[in-house]
Formats: structure tokens, C-alpha cells, sequence
């Protein structure tokens, strides 16, 4: 059976072109074959975070436009020979995507893939509703801050009104992922709770990625941050976060507020 | 002892933003649910006390505040408006 999973946000910059490799590769080293789609046309960076840029020949609007068959624009990874990348265009308008041709390929992606990741593009416009559009699920990437978390909201209610799922009176099953998480600015009350954002935007939680230097990093030489140093805490957490949409029970771990435990112990205010 | 927690953490003396965040987070994304056709259960009991209020008084709707507090066991509602003098 094969999911079409989206990543998406609302807001930019908030993790999800880091996270759609993250969770891909996580998927595809437990054994599923998974393909990533980046749906960022104009401005592709899911080949960049991936290091396969200059790998590129076809790619999304090529497919869609019926200027290329799936298989010359798909891209295997080097490391994961489960994994594949299919780019989006970096020259061409991002009108050009057709819904036609964007529910042909889908199809044709379904049969052959266990995941389908779909990279969405930032905004609540067209592209990050033609990201959605056919979802199965949808990882909900939010920065614990207030901007990110009312778009967010925003991206929930397109989930329930603008997929196909939401059309047929279904519902797309929707995950909180929360990302950059800053337990030194948690300890000191800066930053939004993660049971502030899950009581606001009641969505269950996926999984926390803590703020990390290991992101830019991975980024840097083109490999997922769950290839490029598995025993760093974004990548446990990015891999937790993978085996909880795999249906297993993985313990919530949760960067601990520990700065709030002192304060409990001296008697200071919990922030 | 105030010593050792001034230590552990010197910024503390500044008030935490992070509950002023959460509180303008709820009324606004009631007020934008309301906007977007989204339900939410705060905004629809934020109208209906609004309504039983306003037959008695008139009251803008910005002064009713409606508030919920998640707790260990059990979580609270607190409702609260602003009367006029
Ligand atoms: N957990 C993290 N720790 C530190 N930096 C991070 C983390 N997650 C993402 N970043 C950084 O944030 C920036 C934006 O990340 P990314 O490109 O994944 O976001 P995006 O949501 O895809 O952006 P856009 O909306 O532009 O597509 C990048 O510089 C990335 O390295
Ligand atoms: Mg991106």
C-alpha cells in the first residue's frame, strides 16, 4: 500500500525541505522504497539538501508536461538504493504545473513507490495546495513561535477543504512536527511550549527536532541529516519521528525543559 | 540559595514571553477560524457568552476573554470580560 505523505507549513524557512530528506532517507533505511518530490518550482532545494544537483535532467514539469517519462527525471540516491528524488524545475514558472498532469503522475508514482514525500512550497497559494492536493497524510512543520504557528492553523484548514480526501468527505491524517526547537530559550520562557502548540493547533505530535549546527552541516555537503550523522539528536529525532509514521509506538522524547525543573526545585515560578 | 538560582539562570530576571505568546495565539486563531469557516470550540462558547451577556448589557466582544489552562489532571476554562463602568 502507498502513501502520499506532504510536508508542509504555511510559513518558510521553517524545516521542511530538511525534514522531507530527513524522513525520506529515515523511510527508505527501514526498507521501504520512498521517492521525494519536490514541489518548490522555481525554486528548487530539495536536490541541493539531497547532493544530487548535479544530477538533474528532467524533472517535475517535464513529467507533468509529458516532455519526459518518470523514469528518465527520477534520481536514485548514491547511498540508499531505495530512496529517489524527483526534482522540481528551477527555470520554469510555477504556473507551469498542471493539475492533469500532476494526478496523471501521481498515479504513476503510487505504483511504484511504498512513500511519496512531497516537499511543499511555502505560502497558502497554488503550489502548496497542488502539494496537498493529494495527500494522504500531512507532516505539519511548525517552529515554536507565534508567526509559525498561526499559519500553521492556516495549512490545517486547507488540509480539511482543499485535497482530494477533504473533496470526497475524507480527512487527510495530520502530524505535528515541531522543529528548531531551542531548549535554552524553552528553559527560560521564550519560546512556546510544545503543549501550548499542541493544545493550540490540536493536531497530534509526530515528533520535537531540536535547533542544531548538525542541520547546516548535513546541508552543506548534500546529505539528510539522518545520513550524514545518525547519532546526532536531530537525526534520532528524525528517525523516531520516522518509525512513529511507520505505526510504531516510539516514547515521545522530548527535549526536556530543564531549566523549568530547576526552577521548580528552588521554588522559582515555572515558566 | 538565591545565589545558586541567580546563577542557574541569570535572564530569569526578565518576565518569560513565552505565555503572552500562547494567550494572543488562542484569540486570535479563534477570531481566524471564525474568518476561515474553521470550528473551534473556543470561539463558539466565546458567541454563545457573548450573547447571553450582551441581552443583559452591551459589551463589545473584545471584552470577553476566554481562557483555557491545561493541567496535570484536569484543565480549566476561565472566562472573564471586562465590564464598563
Ligand atoms: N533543526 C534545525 N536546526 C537548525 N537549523 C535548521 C533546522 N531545521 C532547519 N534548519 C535551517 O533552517 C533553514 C530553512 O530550512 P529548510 O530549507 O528546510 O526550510 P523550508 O521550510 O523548506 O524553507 P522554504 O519555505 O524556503 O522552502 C535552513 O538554513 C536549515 O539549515
Ligand atoms: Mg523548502
Amino acid at each position: 500500500m502507498s502513501k502520499v505523505i506532504v510536508v508542509t507549513s504555511g510559513k518558510g524557512g521553517v524545516g521542511k525541505t530538511t525534514t522531507t530528506a530527513a524522513l525520506g532517507s529515515a523511510l527508505a533505511m527501514h526498507g521501504k522504497s520512498v521517492v521525494v518530490v519536490d514541489f518548490d518550482v522555481g525554486l528548487r532545494n530539495l536536490d541541493l539538501i539531497m547532493g544530487a544537483e548535479r544530477r538533474v535532467v528532467y524533472d517535475l514539469i517535464n513529467v507533468t508536461q509529458n516532455q519526459a517519462k518518470l523514469h528518465q527525471a527520477l534520481i536514485r540516491d548514491k547511498r540508499l538504493e531505495n530512496l529517489w528524488l524527483l526534482p522540481a524545475s528551477q527555470t520554469r514558472d510555477k504556473d507551469s504545473l498542471n493539475e492533469k498532469g500532476l494526478g496523471r503522475l501521481m498515479k504513476e508514482l503510487k505504483a511504484q513507490f511504498d512513500f511519496i514525500i512531497c516537499d511543499s512550497p511555502a505560502g497558502i497559494e497554488r503550489g502548496a495546495i497542488l502539494a496537498m492536493r493529494h495527500a494522504d497524510e500531512a507532516v505539519i512543520v511548525t517552529n515554536p513561535e507565534v508567526s509559525s504557528v498561526r499559519d500553521s492553523d492556516r495549512i490545517i484548514g486547507l488540509l480539511d477543504s482543499k485535497t482530494e480526501k477533504a473533496e470526497k468527505g475524507g480527512k487527510v491524517e495530520k502530524h505535528l512536527l515541531i522543529t528548531r526547537y531551542d531548549q535554552s530559550r524553552a528553559g527560560r520562557g521564550d519560546m512556546l511550549k510544545i503543549d501550548d502548540v499542541l493544545e493550540i493547533l490540536l493536531v497530534p505530535l509526530l515528533g520535537v527536532i531540536p535547533e542544531s549546527e548538525q542541520v547546516l552541516r548535513a546541508s552543506n555537503i548534500g546529505q539528510p541529516v539522518t545520513l550524514a550523522n545518525p547519532m546526532s539528536a536531530p537525526a534520532r529525532a528524525y528517525s523516531d519521528a520516522a518509525r512513529r509514521l511507520l505505526g510504531e509506538a516510539v516514547a515521545m522524547n522530548v527535549p526536556h525543559e530543564r531549566y523549568n525543573l530547576i526552577s521548580r526545585i528552588f521554588g522559582g515560578r515555572a515558566a | 540559595m538565591n545565589l545558586l538560582k541567580r546563577w542557574w539562570k541569570p535572564r530569569e530576571l526578565e518576565p518569560s514571553t513565552a505565555p503572552v505568546a500562547r494567550e494572543r495565539l488562542q484569540v486570535l486563531l479563534s477570531h481566524e477560524r471564525g474568518a476561515t469557516g474553521q470550528s473551534n470550540l473556543l470561539s463558539l462558547i466565546k458567541e454563545d457568552v457573548l450573547a447571553a451577556i450582551k441581552r443583559h448589557i452591551s459589551i463589545p466582544s473584545e471584552a470577553v476573554h476566554v481562557k483555557v489552562e491545561r493541567r496535570k489532571a484536569i484543565s480549566t476554562m476561565r472566562i472573564s470580560l471586562d465590564l464598563p463602568k
